[in-house]
């Protein structure tokens, strides 16, 4: 039995690298530090794994040897003419680095999952810069916290307590105790109204607080949270102040605050459905801060208005540096991205969907974004590695995807990979096989090798080299 | 007279009828180019990269059968990057911010730029244990944790930039001068520079502490620059230099404000010709659209106000900053034509070549392709003229350029491009082509007995931007101006050995949990981690 | 049968997230991506209980799922529905030259579907994605 630290968590963007795992015969048995997410990986990651490489014969998956099914995968991608490399999210730096030769050698199109996540925020920061940092500053220094369009709790447990609100920096201090007194308050209410209920036998939800005014906290010297959202979410009840805005309305909600901070008047009275009292109070608020910090989701990026509302949001930042300090940064979520984003901007000039058809990158969302090219129908074929594009595209553009000719490298069995017409089985990234990845702040850290992956998973790395030389075979013989 | 190579080194002699023979009769042999100072690689040149995609679409390489695909005017993707270099000659570049929490990144970006050998500066000005050790006095302290940090970083050399201010950034404010305080930490920018000067001597580093200052790009500033230099002249021995100054054109700016703006060249320029213990880089400026990039995150967010360009700004916990602003330098702003002036003024009124270094801050005075221009500006009064008459008048009447009459010959410009670079670095096997050195070796198409460089510079501007030959460990990797033969680099770094080597116990451990967001273990970069790395051995005196 | 407007929302869940470690062919995460929230007065006006299906219905498409009271309201005519195979049916693949698909926001309407059944993961990729070729 030997007891690993110090151990990345390989599963979303927040990046715990002090989880703690006992190993025993090979087998991962227990694990410390880690939130639900990582627990649940780092246990149960080989359950549903994929362990011979398949290719589809008539109709049906059959096991073939891993010669075969690289010759195949090879020779898809040589044939085709536009063909789409998709995924890297969950792979580490150095099997992108070859991806990208891969996809130069082709003459594809390589994009990753920024395309359908924070894609937006990238065209963004591409059209007015970005103040940002790393996650060190905000726990350190930071007093007025906002998340916005964004649900930590669900999508990175930790965060709050590794880089936000429950955490000890130099020049602010931790405020879980004061959570842990609000947090009875609220139960307690919430206990009282369900007795109520149950013996009145009736069932009425809790009355939506109109508040015209911020609670006295928001003004305390300490450190601060603000949810904005469009429902209650789990963040927002730790919150110190849950601002809910109607969907769709974050572009003038964003807008809204940039003009008040700089006192000018607004002609309405409601934005957003907020009344006008409550965010110049919420203004007043960020202006007299320290140091604030907006944290943004996919509610931004994914809602009516795309990239404009992240530009706003940007912009509202920048602007607030005049007066105070401030910063904003987007909740990366799948593992890797960012890392996939910057090695495919060292070494082709852009974050993602690079097309490489005329021998040189070229770069522009909207025509050489992958969800684009499928729906159009453009490609015609595909490699999908450490992602799920079957699972996760709109119906349209999986479908076609699925009708051309399709590799699948991943470690699990997943709806790709049971749609594909290869299957490379690969070995878990951060668990099997050590490499390098970016947190979301840009940090890069170690990935450790824990257990021995079994013999017929080999790492993406060595898969894709593989089927890159046997490329370059194919092309000598054709030419 | 000939040059004998064999195995990556030059040598005394070999079998001729074994060897390979290059014919560079006419040709003019240098050693490979060395670039002391060019932000090619890490977060910030990354990012800078993702901010500018406008950049790139006007500027690509198609891939073929040798070479990699890329793009880029500014900011070049990595393997355009090594190869453009190399076109023109370089063999070896420092890429000089590297902040250490993000080490990984810049030796990975290194790693991917083919055919030179490379280093990195670690960023330790604003670093909170050399802050409070030298506020509270520890020298020795703050010496075994630059050594620590210099083999967990792979670094190369002592890099500060506005000392104290970036650390005052972190709340959003900055430093004044030399003696003022930086908040939280009761420390002045004088007492990290003198500090650190100090510990690069303890620990026998082969270069000096390079140092970008306080108040960059503010009018006026060239009095901090004289300070700065000045503040180390007791710790100086035996003449030999113990600070960089480098991009010193940002650094030299008379006057009160944009208005009354001026070049202080010729005062620092007296003062670097009457004391031995500093060197400088240019910074010059080149009349184009380029992207400025620095770790001076105050600097940055000044630049973005004064232009209201897109802006990036990137704060690392508890060492650095950094931001990131395009701009467009030109010949109509006066402002910008005093900046270009400064620069050449700089270089050609310090007496010594070997104390002022050919750079452009690449890219924030200019992309590296623009170096053989710079050369004909160093080597023809006619080529200045020629520029100078197309500038802002303003620039024009208060140029001193117009009368200075020196030109570099070949030789200076030799040293200004490769063997200053290399003797101020300490890398005593580059730069020179005697018996022992690296087998680097550029061969430029220009006949130094025919060609009178200050009438024919343009001829001697084609010759440098296109080498006949390059040379690289040996092996002819460039041949008219195309790569021939793609190679890879190594990467040099100090092994500094102190007699007491940082004891890495479960208090230190504790404080860097305290300290940063990541686990100790997960900091240092692993054994095994640089594929080509070239250590350098050195004995400290602690 | 009532049918109700709605704007939907799609996102992450904890459930989702764990069952998609546990393994897209797992019990855990059939069930944590097969499910719509929906505030109370929304399933009053349905005039469904919780854990009945319904029929959500966009421009792109139509899924049965199974309707789940929200512990986060109030957020009336707001439907959220995790990320996974069943919001990828109904979600709008334009990305109005942005490169991406519009995943939250979306206009769509539900209704009750007594008679019909929440598909198996591999009855929803033979029905939408079965691919005749050898």
């Amino acid at each position: 039995m030997t007891i690993v630290t110090g151990v990345t968590c390989p599963v979303c963007g927040t990046f715990c690298d002090d989880i703690e795992l006992v190993v025993e015969n090979n087998v991962i048995v227990d694990v410390k530090n880690a939130c639900a997410m990582g627990a649940a990986k780092f246990l149960n990651y080989a359950t549903h794994r994929s362990l011979k490489p398949l290719i589809r014969k008539n109709g049906e998956l059959i096991e073939a040897s891993l010669d075969e099914a690289v010759g195949k995968a090879a020779k898809i991608l040589a044939d085709a003419d536009y063909p789409i490399l998709y995924g890297w999210s969950c792979t580490s730096c150095d099997a992108v680095r070859v991806g990208l030769e891969l996809a130069e050698e082709v003459g594809g199109v390589i994009d990753n999952t920024s395309t359908v996540c924070h894609g937006p925020s990238i065209l963004s920061v591409q059209d007015v810069g970005i103040v940002s940092c790393t996650l060190g500053q905000i726990r350190h220094r930071a007093d007025l916290i906002f998340y916005w369009a964004s649900n930590p709790w669900s999508a990175h447990p930790r965060h709050i307590e590794r880089y936000t609100m429950f955490t000890e920096g130099r020049f602010q201090k931790s405020t879980w105790k004061g959570y842990i007194s609000r947090l009875g308050g609220v139960l307690s209410k919430k206990r009282l109204r369900r007795a109520a209920n149950l013996v009145l036998r009736r069932d009425i939800p809790a009355t939506p607080e109109i508040e015209r005014h911020l609670p006295y906290t928001m003004f305390q010297k300490k450190r601060k949270m603000v949810v904005v959202d469009t429902r209650k979410t789990r963040t927002a009840e730790a919150a110190d102040y849950f601002l809910q805005i109607e969907p769709n309305k974050d572009y003038e909600l964003l807008q809204a605050f940039r003009m008040l901070i700089r006192d000018e008047e607004l002609n309405v009275d409601k934005v957003a459905g907020v009344p006008v009292e409550i965010l110049e109070e919420v203004a007043d608020v960020m202006l007299d801060c320290k140091l604030g910090v907006f944290f943004f989701g996919l509610g931004l990026t994914m809602s009516e208005g795309k990239h404009r509302n992240i530009d706003t949001a940007i912009s509202l930042t920048r602007d607030l540096n005049q007066r105070t300090k401030f910063l904003i940064m987007p909740m990366r979520g799948h593992f890797n991205v960012t890392g996939v984003n910057v090695v495919f901007t060292w070494q082709t000039g852009y974050p993602y969907a690079v097309d490489f058809s005329r021998g040189y990158p070229r770069y522009n969302p909207g025509e050489t974004s992958v969800v684009d090219i499928l729906s159009r129908g453009e490609s015609d074929a595909g490699l999908s590695i450490a992602s799920d594009p079957v699972a996760h595209f709109p119906r349209e553009a999986a479908q076609n995807l699925v009708k051309n000719p399709l590799i699948a490298i991943d470690p699990e069995v997943t709806p790709t990979t049971l749609m594909a017409d290869v299957v490379i089985p690969s070995s878990f990234m951060g668990i099997e096989t050590e490499g390098t990845a970016y947190r979301m702040d840009h940090v890069p850290l170690p990935l450790k090798k824990v257990v021995e992956p079994p013999k017929t998973c080999l790492s993406d790395v060595e898969i894709l080299q593989r089927i890159l030389s046997k490329v370059r075979k194919l092309r000598r013989t054709s030419n | 007279m000939d040059l004998a190579i064999n195995n990556g080194k030059i040598v005394e002699k070999i079998n001729e009828n074994k060897a390979k023979v290059i014919d560079a009769s006419g040709m003019i042999v240098m050693p490979g180019g060395v670039d002391i100072h060019c932000h090619i690689a890490g977060a910030d040149v990354n990012t800078g990269r993702l901010l500018r995609p406008e950049d790139h679409f006007r500027d690509v390489e198609a891939k073929t059968a040798i070479t990699r695909s890329g793009v880029g005017h500014s900011i070049p993707s990595t393997f355009t990057t090594g190869y453009r270099y190399s076109r023109m000659g370089y063999t070896t570049l420092m890429n000089p911010s590297m902040p250490p929490l993000e080490a990984r990144h810049t030796h990975e970006e290194l790693e991917d730029t083919p055919m030179v050998d490379k280093a990195t500066y670690p960023l330790l000005g604003d670093w909170w244990f050399v802050l409070e050790h030298l506020r509270d006095g520890l020298i020795e302290e703050c010496a075994a944790h630059v050594a620590w940090m210099m083999a967990a970083t792979r670094g190369y050399a002592i890099k500060l930039v506005n000392p104290g201010g970036l650390e005052a950034w972190g709340f959003g404010s900055n430093v004044k001068d030399l003696d003022d305080s930086v908040p939280h930490f009761n420390i002045t920018p004088r007492e990290i520079i003198r500090g650190l000067c100090k510990v690069n001597k303890l620990l026998n580093m082969p270069h000096t502490i390079h140092v970008h200052t306080n108040n960059l790009g503010k009018p006026g500033n060239y009095v901090t620059a004289i300070e700065t230099m000045k503040c180390v002249e007791d710790l100086a021995e035996e003449n030999r230099p113990n600070i960089h100054i480098t991009h010193c054109q940002f650094s030299a700016f008379k006057g009160s404000d944009w208005q009354t703006m001026s070049s202080g060249a010729e005062e620092i320029a007296k003062y670097v010709n009457h004391h031995n213990h500093v060197t400088l880089d240019m910074g010059q400026v080149i009349f184009t659209d380029t992207t400025t990039m620095t770790a001076d995150g105050p600097f940055q967010y000044g630049l973005y106000q004064l232009t209201g360009n897109k802006w990036i700004n990137h704060d690392v916990e508890t060492e650095t900053s950094g931001g990131i602003v395009p701009f467009r330098y030109r010949r109509k702003s006066a402002v910008n034509a005093i900046q270009w002036s400064i620069g050449l003024e700089l270089a050609l009124l310090i007496e010594n070549p070997w104390k002022i270094y050919l750079t452009t801050d690449h890219p924030n005075g200019g992309p590296f392709t623009s170096y053989p221009t710079i050369i004909t500006w160093l080597m023809s009064q006619v080529a200045r003229k020629k520029t100078i008459s197309k500038i802002h008048k303003r620039a024009r009447r208060k140029s001193l350029l117009t009368s200075i009459e020196r030109e570099f010959s070949f030789y200076e410009i030799a040293i200004v491009t490769r063997a200053g670079q290399a003797k101020a670095l300490g890398l005593t096997q580059k730069g020179q082509l005697g018996v022992g050195a690296d087998a680097d070796v550029a061969i430029y198409n220009v006949n130094p007995e025919l060609v009178d460089p200050s009438k024919k510079y343009k001829k001697v501007r084609r010759a440098f931007k296109r080498a006949a030959y390059t040379i690289k460990g040996g092996e002819i990797v460039v041949k008219d101006g195309e790569i021939v033969k793609p190679v890879s680099g190594k990467t040099f770094w100090v092994d500094v050995k102190t007699s007491l080597p940082l004891e890495v116990n479960d208090d230190l451990k504790r404080k860097f949990r305290e300290y940063w967001t990541v686990e100790y273990e997960n900091y240092p970069l692993r054994k095994g981690f640089l594929h080509n790395p070239a250590p350098i051995s050195i004995k400290a005196e602690v | 049968m009532p049918k109700l407007k709605v704007s939907l929302l799609t996102g992450r869940t904890i459930d989702q997230g764990k069952g998609k470690e546990y393994g897209k062919l797992s019990r855990e995460y059939w069930e944590s991506v097969t499910i719509c929230f929906l505030d109370p007065e929304d399933l009053k006006f349905l005039e469904i209980k919780e854990n009945e299906n319904i029929k959500v219905t966009t421009k792109s498409g139509s899924v049965v799922m199974k309707a789940v009271k929200s512990a986060r309201t109030p957020h009336p005519r707001i439907a959220f529905i995790p990320y996974g195979p069943w919001a990828s049916i109904i979600m709008n693949q334009k990305t109005h030259g942005t490169g991406m698909p519009s995943l939250k926001g979306i206009p769509a309407e539900i209704e009750p579907a007594p008679e019909e059944k929440v598909l198996s993961l591999s009855e929803l990729l033979n029905k939408h994605y079965k691919v005749k070729k050898s």
